[in-house]
């Protein structure tokens, strides 16, 4: 499996700084243009370009009916947006804030999910569940949950998150691409980030499920995604002054997740550390310290370690930056991993 | 002098009021729509026992009659299933085949039904396999038909959550040109449920081409309508949305057809959705698991029989010579044979093959799967060889 960012081809035209939420735009953009099947939907969509202004200009370069801002209701958006799929569109639905979600749950967990299965392969829901989602943007409550465990837990769904503007754009192709409903996790701090990029000549789009080593290294690896990503980099170039030359392995997709990478990484380096600023217990984390577990044991120097966000409710801005995990709280982890048996 | 001064002059001073401050009076506003013409009739509309039969199409009726006696044969066949253990469940609607059938038969065959898990009748009258439209119930596969080639989605089981599937694919179909309407069908205990409102919300504002149809049958499982909603009746719902409401006597085949044919055409037509609330009621027990005595009397039950959709159809066409003695024999017959014949294929084993469990998750297997899926393979390999 290839497993590195450069395998992709290097773009025609020259590449200049581009954000994140550029990236998402131009994904839709052409697949909206590629594909008269593909529908924006959600709130503030259209005139408004969306409260994030992912969907900026969409609403005026395909008109209302295929960037539409519908009322104000989750479940009837995704409800919606269900019967649309029956009939052979490719709804793009936009959930605003991940808290925002919740009232759609029903529909994504009891109709959504499992629509192919129930129907045995006869109808699929080619939709993506866009939400951007996470903290560190000084958002009021309800404005910075991390969902991803939720979503994770329920077959049927796949779930990805991006955290380089580059997979923005290739992840989000791919998601509207996909016969499988996603849910697309778009980390609310990562939308400025900027990166060279050229929206002239995107890079080919990958299938959804791989992870890649985003940083090669020996001692250990560090086992991430989306907004935690650019942490777990810095946090890797710090612990190098510290003796330690840490892989840092990007997953961004947690369904169908890539145990193959992850294991050869872990293999690798013997040991792990999970990051993300979803809570710890019952978190991705947790999933993904058992899978490593039972595919590394005999390989690991350590057990794998967490660093996850407390298990309290999404904190007040004020207070986020103790809660959501920074590079000291991993580095406070590499630091353990230095395990001596009978300790 | 502008106007606005002129006018300001003129209003009288409150006593003690000698305040600097006046607040400046709201931009004009008002209702949208006059909320009269989406107002439902305060009685339910009542064909049977009126003149207006003799508008009715004679073949129509004689058609709705066959449709009803098979669709009472059909309820009681099923019935029949879960006490032999055939069936885990079947919610009965027994009483309510008036309103199930002419659904369905309100219905051009591009169109789509949306139906609740108690609506298998009004996908059996529109022409699904009976079987196929009963392995829900029967624990055999969640849904045993591909349901765009019969154009009737899979029977929801959570309350009320097929409607807003009905909105989008309505609005899909308008959007794609085609003159499709959706008809979404739920109970009386479904109205109250947040995707009721959503899903008539949506199909108002987008105007779809949905007709929402309530059968109102007077209990969700044990509570009864005055403990489901303050609202007059069920269609008065409506008005809040911006479309008609209307209400019909679900027992009466003939108004329901009416109703619900004009509603379709109304939304093909372009004219957008209706709400349409049957009154009805559930004869039978909710499901087989269900003890009716515990919330309602025999009196209730039996006033309800006194108004049976059959017993005022019969007696309505055998007046008017429109169905005789033959007419009858032949509709008994009719459903007999369909009895028969469910039983017997009823009566046969499904054969399942445990390896589907991985074979619809996704379009491809995970890897995970594909380690799972091989798993059960050696499970059941084990099986066999042990015999």
């Amino acid at each position: 499996m290839t497993t590195h960012a450069t395998a992709r081809p290097a773009a025609k035209t020259a590449a200049k700084p581009a954000t994140m939420a550029q990236a998402l735009q131009r994904a839709m953009r052409d697949a909206m243009a590629e594909d008269p099947s593909v529908h924006v939907m959600g709130e503030d969509v259209g005139t408004l370009g969306g409260v994030f202004r992912i969907t900026d200009g969409l609403a005026k370069e395909f008109g209302e009916d295929r960037c539409t801002d519908t009322p104000l209701a989750e479940a009837g958006i995704l409800g919606t947006a269900v019967g649309m799929a029956m009939y052979g569109l490719r709804p793009v639905v936009e959930m605003q804030f991940d808290a925002f979600a919740y009232p759609a749950f029903e529909q994504l967990i009891s109709h959504v999910s499992r629509m192919r299965n129930r129907t045995r392969g006869a109808m699929p829901m080619p939709i993506v569940v866009r939400v951007p989602y996470g903290g560190g943007i000084g958002g009021v409550e309800h404005h910075s949950d991390s969902s991803e465990a939720y979503y994770m837990a329920t077959p049927g769904l796949h779930v990805v998150t991006p955290a380089t503007v580059e997979d923005a754009y290739g992840l989000l192709r791919a998601a509207i691409a996909s016969d499988d409903p996603v849910v697309f996790l778009e980390p609310k701090r990562l939308y400025w980030s900027k990166a060279d990029w050229s929206p002239e000549a995107p890079a080919a789009v990958e299938p959804i499920g791989k992870a890649v080593v985003r940083r090669r290294g020996t001692s250990a690896t560090l086992i991430t995604y989306g907004p935690s990503l650019p942490v777990c980099l810095e946090a890797a170039e710090a612990a190098q002054a510290e003796g330690w030359d840490l892989e840092v392995v990007d997953l961004r997709s947690l369904v169908p997740f890539d145990d193959e990478t992850v294991a050869a990484s872990v293999k690798r380096t013997g040991r792990a550390v999970v990051v993300h600023e979803s809570t710890g217990f019952a978190g991705p984390g947790a999933e993904i310290a058992a899978r490593v577990t039972e595919r590394c044991f005999h390989h690991l120097e350590a057990p794998v370690l967490r660093v996850a966000g407390f298990d309290i409710p999404y904190p007040p801005p004020m207070l986020e930056r103790h809660h959501l995990p920074g590079v000291d709280r991993v580095l406070d982890a590499v630091a353990r991993l230095q395990w001596e048996a009978g300790r | 002098m502008d106007s606005l001064q002129q006018r300001s002059s003129t209003v009288q001073e409150p006593p003690g009021a000698a305040r600097a401050y006046r607040p400046t009076p709201p931009p004009a506003w008002r209702p949208r729509t006059d909320p009269a013409p989406l107002l439902p009739d305060a009685e339910p509309l009542r064909v049977l026992g009126t003149d207006a039969v003799a508008d009715a199409d004679p073949e129509l009726l004689r058609r709705l009659y066959r449709e009803l006696v098979r669709g009472r044969r059909y309820n009681a066949q099923a019935t029949a299933l879960t006490k032999q253990g055939r069936l885990a469940v079947y919610p009965s609607t027994t009483g309510q085949e008036a309103s199930e059938v002419a659904a369905a038969l309100a219905l051009e065959e591009r169109d789509w039904l949306f139906p609740s898990y108690r609506d298998t009748l009004a996908a059996v009258a529109r022409g699904l396999d009976p079987v196929q439209a009963l392995t829900l119930l029967r624990g055999d596969w969640h849904t045993g038909y591909d349901p765009r080639e019969h154009r009737i989605a899979p029977l929801s089981t959570p309350l009320a959550t097929q409607l807003p599937h009905a909105v989008g694919l309505a609005h899909a179909a308008r959007l794609k040109g085609d003159d499709v309407v959706a008809l979404a069908m739920v109970g009386d205990g479904g109205t109250s449920e947040g995707d009721f409102h959503e899903a008539l919300n949506f199909a108002a504002v987008w105007q779809a081409p949905v007709v929402f149809l309530v059968q109102n049958n007077g209990f969700a499982i044990s509570v009864p309508l005055a403990k489901q909603t303050a609202a007059p009746s069920l269609a008065h719902k409506a008005v809040g949305y911006g479309m008609p409401g209307r209400l019909v006597d679900g027992n009466d085949a003939v108004a329901v057809h009416q109703v619900l044919g004009e509603a379709v055409a109304r939304a093909r037509r372009g004219g957008g959705p209706t709400l349409v609330e049957a009154v009805t009621y559930r004869i039978d027990a909710h499901t087989n698991a269900d003890d009716a005595t515990r919330y309602r009397g025999d009196t209730e039950v039996e006033a309800w029989r006194a108004h049976d959709p059959i017993l005022i159809l019969e007696r309505e066409l055998t007046e008017r010579g429109i169905l005789d003695e033959d007419g009858r024999r032949a509709a008994a017959e009719e459903a007999e044979t369909m009895a028969a014949r469910l039983r017997e294929r009823m009566n046969a084993d499904p054969v399942l093959d445990p390896m589907d469990l991985f074979a619809h998750v996704y379009a491809e297997k995970t890897a995970q799967l594909r380690e799972q899926a091989a798993q059960l393979r050696a499970e059941l390999d084990a099986e066999s060889e042990a015999g």
